[in-house]
């Protein structure tokens, strides 16, 4: 299955390919077990004993632990999974995607407030624009 | 007979939910985008649609990645609201129409679309936001929603020119069932937005602007546009615009535009909302 390249070409984005998808299975599957109440109470208990029922990398379990989002992206989460981790937090989207451009939440929303991100710049690696 | 009599589209994004569960309708930062909505909220008053035909995306909530279909639409007699993480949102059980539901499977299928029949399934926000963006805090909803979900998560999604065709054969099975029916589309999902990775809070106003443009002035652009571009100009999640083209493809060439709404921010991502006419015949 190659992937095709210029969805690797954009500055900031992981597209969730399949070869995303195949690496992420198991951790996006633990993601949609957080659907259930009983479930996201069992995994706050003890995170490290819930994500050992899942045949998760140890990388994947901690990145979960860690809430590092990007990390989590690169090892095959997909974003509307992993929002199941965030909810369960009681932390908005806005919060993990704050977390993930490194800003603080207060300087992510006055970005946002400001108009959002630029295009500009940040289409394409390999063009630089 | 039944006939679609009008299109809409809007952004069905999570925060916007929570703000009205919540009460915050009236909040500075919330005003804004809710105000956008009076003219839809007056208009369907007086269009009073039997069924809208809600053209959306599931966000892991119904489906995993066990199984994606890239068409499914929900033939059941009711949908719950799903349990997205922090309990179901609190709004009325969404009522199916069963009998134009299967009617549309059927149609679609043998017009050679592969629609997966979906029987039972929970909907998340996808498909309440935009009910309770037109149609308010109802104990019920005053419609009937046949759910059609669009794999927009797991690449690659459907091209924009394959929906145009999906809403064109919606369209005619639709037009082919007997029942009187004042049927609505609506295209739901997008404008732009990235959810995800540092380049999270894109917003490329221009091109949501010309997307807005094109539906109605030039869609012929908008079915030939790659999913790489959605992608580049409007963010990961911006890709979700291809469910406009569903609702637009089912109204044809020639529509015409009643209103429109664009704004940012909520949350992460522009609000847009536009409300079309089919031609008239």
């Amino acid at each position: 299955m190659s992937e095709p390249e210029d969805l690797l070409d954009i500055p900031g984005t992981t597209v969730f390919t399949a070869a995303q998808s195949r690496r992420g299975f198991h951790l996006n599957q633990f993601c949609m077990s957080l659907m259930k109440a009983p479930n996201r109470e069992a995994f706050k208990a003890d995170e490290r004993a819930y994500l050992n029922q899942w045949p998760m990398t140890e990388e994947q379990k901690q990145a979960v632990i860690d809430r590092d989002y990007n990390r989590m992206l690169g090892l095959g989460g997909n974003i509307y999974f992993l929002a199941k981790i965030f909810a369960t937090d009681g932390k908005s989207f806005q919060y993990a995607a704050s977390l993930m451009t490194g800003m603080s939440q207060e300087d992510y929303v006055a970005m946002m407030i400001a108009g959002g991100r630029s295009p500009d710049g940040v289409r394409s690696i390999k063009n630089g624009n | 007979m039944a006939r679609i009599t009008a299109g809409l589209a809007t952004s069905h994004v999570p925060a916007i939910g929570a703000a009205l569960d919540l009460g915050k309708t009236q909040d500075d930062y919330w005003k804004p985008v809710f105000a956008g909505y009076d003219w839809a909220k007056a208009w369907v008053k007086d269009e009073k649609p039997d069924v809208v035909i809600l053209v959306y995306n599931d966000h892991a909530s119904a489906f995993s990645l066990e199984l994606i279909p890239t068409f499914a639409i929900g033939c059941a007699e009711s949908f719950a609201p799903a349990d997205e993480g922090f309990g179901p949102r609190p709004v009325p059980v969404v009522e199916g129409h069963p009998d134009l539901a299967w009617h549309i499977a059927q149609s679609t299928i043998l017009d050679e679309f592969d629609m997966t029949i979906v029987n039972k399934m929970d909907v998340d926000h996808g498909l309440t936001v935009p009910l309770s963006l037109v149609f308010g805090q109802p104990d019920a909803w005053p419609v009937k929603v046949i759910p059609i979900a669009v794999n927009v998560v797991q690449y690659p999604p459907p091209t924009g020119n394959r929906c145009w065709k999906l809403g064109e054969a919606i369209a005619r099975a639709v037009e082919s069932f007997p029942e009187d029916l004042n049927v609505q589309i609506w295209g739901t999902g997008g404008m732009s937005h990235q959810l995800q990775g540092p380049r999270a809070g894109l917003i490329n106003r221009e091109f949501d602007i010309a997307f807005l443009d094109k539906l109605t002035a030039d869609p012929d652009a908008l079915r030939a546009m790659q999913h790489v571009e959605y992608l580049r100009e409007s963010g990961s999640e911006g890709i979700e615009l291809v469910m406009w083209l569903i609702m637009a493809g089912a109204l044809g060439k020639g529509a015409q535009e009643l209103h429109r709404f664009y704004h940012v921010p909520a949350s992460n991502t522009a609000v847009g909302h536009i409300v079309l006419r089919p031609p008239q015949t």
